[in-house]
């Protein structure tokens, strides 16, 4: 079975005026269906308003779909018996790194969840230690959380969600407010979460060359997945992610250009050093 | 006209622990008209730099000369300056409040003291130039999609027809439709407004592909001053404070290092294909 199992699920943002009258209906999530497996590193695109984040809700229950069935590792996401056991399963990550950190430490930052669920506290403390490590945070146990840059912060605030012992985490465009090297840094260490822990991940961004990595792509318009596939296939087809507002990463656009002007690279290049190595063997 | 920043250091929480130079020994000139892009990784003191600009923090030592004028001096009007130098922060569409969008833009100019028609004229006039949809004019500015919350909010700094227009991060958040959409609007209004503008960016090839002047910040000082193909050049120096070059850039130093005769000082890719092209063309030639 699936980790993520999702059959045409339905959400809509219901505005109403004072008297509670009904003022106007936005279908974020429009019969969205997505099979994801455990261990996959699923990247979602899709232009602002598109449905990621009322997605990405759904998968930790924040929101409850308005029709359509979800799974989450074998449990029914429309059973509210099943909330806290998928939240302990689906971690999320945000966008904002100053929105997410509330204690002064970083490591008791990190124990909040576990302490929150029970856990005795040798245990706690096994968990701070593992979670700083695999974010390679250990270094800043003791410091305070508001001295650190933007792509530590949020390194921060994974190792939290992985003190949770999650199967799958979800990164709601949490690179969206980070400098380059902020963005490497937190794409690494989730692609490492992922590799080595075979977590679970959904990647959200607006960052088409973070999506280069990941096993496959959704792409999101007015609240339907309108494609599906690796990002090689994704990419191929710069029109029609034009026309959903994306855009493709800039290697791959470059390679496009070149062969229109009459450089005969092969299609679909995605990194640099693809588009390095073709034009060494074209020259 | 220009703005002229003299040995500027300022110093946040001052004998407290956590004192923090944000800006040191600062220098720098900007004529009218440039277009600047300012980066630096966070904490580097773009944000503190920009809001010294418009007087919203004022220097522990050095001077700062606005067409020049000390803006230091008492009688110097703080509050013209503020219209002059207008400031567009980061995710500037959580300080719209108004309950329409046309209200909202309206508020500047109306604080300014002009009379109804002259800030009505102003408020159609900027809420054109950002390309913002008639229809959205007379709604809640809450029911706009994240770019056009974007554009209202950079519509309301507009009205106050400033000469120097800064953007903190003007296009975070946004898909890449949007952020094209911003930044040609910015760019269009530079050109055709005459409007000096600073441009703080996390994006290289944003950057890249708009300013003429790359300023590079790092530990509250200015490590690299130059047009961006320059500046691209120490891509090692730049990545060693966080940084990094433009995609682009590097795929021209790794194509040169494997012998093809291609520019490094490429930056965007309509230059980097003409470069490709006319090193494939060279070869053919050659042969």
């Amino acid at each position: 079975m699936n980790f993520i199992e999702a059959r045409k699920l339905v959400y809509e943002y219901i505005r109403r005026d004072e008297e509670e009258n009904v003022e106007g209906i936005t279908t974020a999530l429009d019969n969205v269906s997505l099979s994801i497996k455990q261990g996959e590193f699923v990247a979602v695109l899709g232009h602002n308003g598109s449905g990621k984040s009322t997605l990405a809700k759904h998968l930790n229950v924040l929101l409850q779909a308005g029709e359509g069935t979800l799974w989450i590792d074998g449990k029914d996401a429309g059973d509210k018996e099943n909330v806290w056991e998928i939240r302990k399963n689906t971690g999320m990550v945000f966008q904002n790194p100053d929105n997410q950190i509330i204690a002064g430490v970083v490591e008791e930052d990190v124990a909040f969840g576990p302490e929150n669920i029970g856990v005795p506290t040798d245990e706690i403390w096994k968990r701070v230690e593992r979670s700083l490590e695999s974010v390679g945070m250990t270094a800043y146990r003791e410091h305070s959380p508001n001295r650190l840059s933007g792509g530590q912060k949020q390194r921060v605030a994974i190792a939290g969600v992985m003190a949770m012992e999650p199967k799958c985490i979800v990164m709601d465009e949490s690179t969206a407010m980070l400098d380059p090297n902020g963005r490497n840094e937190v794409l690494e260490a989730v692609m490492g979460l992922n590799q080595e822990k075979h977590i679970t991940v959904i990647w959200i961004t607006h960052y088409m060359e973070e999506v280069v990595q990941a096993d496959r792509v959704y792409v999101m318009d007015k609240g339907k997945v309108v494609m599906e596939g690796t990002p090689r296939e994704i990419f191929s087809q710069a029109d029609i992610l034009k026309a959903c507002r994306l855009d493709v990463p800039q290697v791959t656009l470059l390679a496009h250009e070149l062969r229109k002007a009459g450089i005969k690279v092969p299609e679909g290049i995605l990194t640099r050093q693809e588009l390095v190595e073709a034009l060494c063997q074209l020259y | 006209m220009s703005i002229i920043l003299d040995k500027v250091s300022y110093v946040y929480g001052r004998k407290t622990a956590y004192e923090k130079q944000a800006l040191r020994n600062i220098s720098l000139k900007i004529e009218d008209g440039e277009f600047i892009g300012l980066i630096g990784h966070t904490g580097s003191g773009k944000s503190t730099l920009i809001q010294h600009l418009n007087g919203l923090l004022q220097a522990d030592s050095g001077g700062i000369y606005y067409n020049g004028r000390d803006i230091y001096e008492t009688d110097y009007d703080k509050k013209e300056l503020r219209s002059k130098v207008g400031l567009v922060f980061q995710y500037p569409e959580h300080q719209l409040f108004e309950t329409t969008v046309f209200e909202d833009v309206c508020f500047g100019p109306r604080n300014l003291g002009l009379s109804k028609k002259e800030t009505e004229l102003r408020a159609f006039g900027v809420l054109r130039s950002v390309g913002l949809p008639e229809e959205c004019w007379y709604q809640s500015p809450f029911t706009l999609s994240g770019g056009q919350k974007r554009r209202a909010a950079i519509a309301g700094v507009l009205a106050m027809k400033p000469e120097v227009l800064i953007l903190d991060e003007p296009t975070a958040g946004l898909d890449p439709k949007g952020r094209d959409e911003i930044l040609e609007q910015v760019a269009s209004m530079h050109r055709e407004l005459h409007m000096t503008v600073i441009l703080v960016s996390h994006s290289m090839e944003d950057v890249a592909r708009y300013v003429n002047r790359l300023i590079v910040m790092n530990q509250g000082s200015i490590l690299l001053d130059g047009r961006p193909g320059e500046v691209f050049q120490y891509y090692r120096e730049l990545e060693a404070v966080g940084l990094a070059a433009p995609q682009v850039t590097y795929l021209m130093h790794e194509l040169q290092q494997r012998g093809i005769p291609v520019d490094t000082g490429v930056t965007t890719l309509e230059e980097a294909k003409e470069s490709i092209l006319q090193a494939f063309s060279g070869r053919t030639r050659s042969r």
